[in-house]
């Protein structure tokens, strides 16, 4: 650890000498159902050392094969980023000696990734920046570590490490892009975006489950500070495994506030590898690059080229879903969202899933309020991105299809979100569990309203005398009565005949 | 590799990323072996003319591939019974150093 004392400068005190540029390497874990050369299964959270075989293994004599429909994803992908794909190209092998890959090596590719030279649009604050794609290339994902003995799980102190390689082998897209040069201000919520949109990107491809919070989509954060109009890149810092998309934005405000202090004080950046916390938003020195950089890397014996025939490139290209811009476009109109609506839906992060909810039955207007009300609320004061709130669409429509069926109100859909967010099931038996269903009994309703009336003799008059927008403090008082648990219109509808 | 000049820091520098700890008399001997040694396989680069393209494989075939469906593969016990050491169904490592 070399950690620099130097002080932080603040975010937009920083961004008055400097510029940043950044790079972003995303990688996609590939959901499908074997591993990159093997026929292990995938399954996430398997118990330890079930997906395993000799070649994931690395056992002597062991032959890996390539995984056909993980080569067409990543030709799917490649075209989906506006891509060359290569018309040939050779796995590599990485090599370094860490027990996460039992290998010693990790097949990749190097100078021959299946697609480069692409790009692609993200939108933020309604403005649309451009951002090139150097390349996407194979890879795979190595094993899972567990540090035992030291004080948090971390490597530091630990006694010894205990290694389940279900997940070595899985097949991990990495992409990568060229330096993103965009207005200092906008860099971390354009970084968030770009992420964000490779989320939605993968799940449209249908090749990923491109979940932050499982490690099925994971980001590096490489940042560098130029002074301002210069146009020499300063020395970058990497920042692996950034977990969710509002640390992504955290981790770019992070380096750039640190990088400022920096050169700030005449010093210069070392690069090296920095890990991000989650706690409190800060990076800490990994391990520096200079020795560990030297991967060795040769064509990969044991592997066949990839060639990919123009025919089957134009067969992928016919699969790809709609560009996620011209579909926000199209999903804009058909909901009748104004410019605001949508971009307020995408910046929440929550286009799909307001998408899903429609499809599921939701009213627009109803999946909006939702998802952009209540549940973006939740997720803000947990810190957890939209997406990872353990509820689905299919839920929230359930729960609006409740209050249009007049079985709940706005009121108790709040209760039934707390119970289903806390994993007491479906809407419905959170409904029945929590007692939520709206009295619908005249009879009860009726003693209410009786009651409301004789308690409140004089607004009873004014509405006998025809000044109907007094109702409003008897429907308050019969709510209250019914402790919420009445449907309001109907209550109103009561009132009105009893007093006419 | 147009030369087989290998210093003595070179062998050190590889030898420290392969994780082998060599002494000083290792590194010497090997020092002078491993450039003999190149000096010997670089006779195959004589062959080559700049008509015949380096390959990485020994069969002019593309696009072997596999159909993506799971096969079994070894239960966990065959899996850590070649292993020195595990422990909760993993493979037990020594301390790592140095990283991170
Ligand atoms: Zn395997």
């Amino acid at each position: 650890m070399n950690e620099r004392s130097s002080t932080l400068v603040p975010f937009e005190d920083a961004l008055t000498r400097y510029e940043p540029v950044m790079g972003l390497e995303v990688h996609v874990e590939l959901n499908t159902a074997t591993k990159m050369f093997c026929g292990c299964a995938t399954a996430f959270g398997a118990e330890p050392n079930t997906q395993v075989c000799p070649v994931c293994l690395g056992l002597p004599g062991a032959l890996p094969v390539v995984n056909e429909k993980a080569v067409e994803s990543a030709i799917r992908i490649g075209l989906a980023l506006n891509c060359e794909i290569a018309e040939w190209c050779r796995f590599a092998r990485k090599n370094y000696f860490y027990p996460d890959m039992p290998k010693n090596f990790q097949t990749s590719q190097y100078d021959e990734p299946i697609a480069f030279d692409g790009w692609t649009e993200v939108e933020v604050d309604g403005e649309i920046f451009r951002i090139e794609i150097e390349r996407a290339h194979m890879e795979e994902d190595t094993g899972k570590s567990l540090h035992v003995g030291g004080s948090t799980g971390r490597i530091h102190g630990a006694s010894h490490s205990l290694l389940d390689y279900n997940r070595a082998g899985i097949p991990l897209i990495e992409i990568v892009t060229k330096p993103i040069e965009v207005p200092g201000d906008k860099a971390p919520a354009v970084a968030r975006a770009y992420v964000n949109h490779l989320r939605d990107l993968m799940l449209a491809l249908g090749v990923s489950d491109a979940r932050m919070d499982q490690g099925s989509l994971r980001a590096d954060v490489n940042l560098s500070l130029r002074p301002s109009g210069t146009t020499t890149f300063g020395t970058r810092s990497e920042t692996k495994n950034v977990n969710s998309f509002r640390s992504v934005e955290r981790a770019v405000r992070f380096e750039v506030s640190r990088h400022a202090g920096i050169l700030d004080a005449g010093g210069s950046v070392v690069q090296e590898t920095r890990h991000f916390h989650e706690s409190d938003g800060s990076t800490s020195a990994g391990r520096e690059k200079s020795d560990a950089e030297d991967y060795r890397y040769f064509p990969e014996p044991d592997l066949a080229p990839v060639a990919p025939s123009r025919a089957w490139v134009d067969e992928l290209r016919a699969t790809l879903p709609e560009p996620p811009a011209e579909r926000r476009k199209r999903l804009q109109s058909e909901w009748g969202f104004s410019d605001l609506d949508m971009r307020d839906t995408v910046g929440a992060g929550a286009l799909d899933l307001v998408a899903a909810t429609i499809e599921a039955g939701a009213s627009p207007a109803a999946a909006k309020k939702w998802w952009l009300g209540e549940l973006a609320r939740r997720s803000n004061e947990q810190g957890v991105d939209i997406a990872a709130l353990p509820i689905t669409p299919q839920q929230v429509a359930e729960i609006q299809s409740l209050i249009d069926a007049g079985r709940i109100n706005d009121k108790l859909a709040r209760s039934v979100f707390d119970g289903v967010l806390a994993g007491e099931g479906s809407a419905e038996e959170v409904v029945a569990a929590r007692g939520l269903e709206v009295v619908s009994d005249d009879g009860a309703l009726s003693a209410a309203v009786d009651q409301a009336i004789a308690d409140n003799p004089d607004v009873a008059d004014k509405i006998r005398g025809g000044k109907m927008q007094a109702a409003g403090a008897l429907i308050g008082a019969v709510m209250k009565q019914m402790r919420g648990q009445a449907d309001a219109a109907r209550v109103r509808e009561l009132i009105l005949e009893k007093l006419s | 590799m147009s030369s087989s000049a290998i210093s003595r820091d070179d062998v050190a520098h590889l030898a420290s990323l392969a994780r082998i700890d060599l002494s000083d008399d290792e590194l010497d001997r090997l020092g002078a072996e491993l450039p003999a040694i190149l000096e010997h396989v670089k006779v195959v680069q004589q062959v080559a003319g700049d008509d015949v393209p380096p390959m990485s494989h020994p069969i002019p075939v593309a696009n072997v591939f596999r159909a993506d469906v799971p096969r079994p593969g070894l239960t966990p016990d065959e899996a850590l019974a070649g292993a020195p050491a595990s422990e909760e169904q993993r493979f037990l490592v020594p301390q790592i150093l140095g990283e991170e």
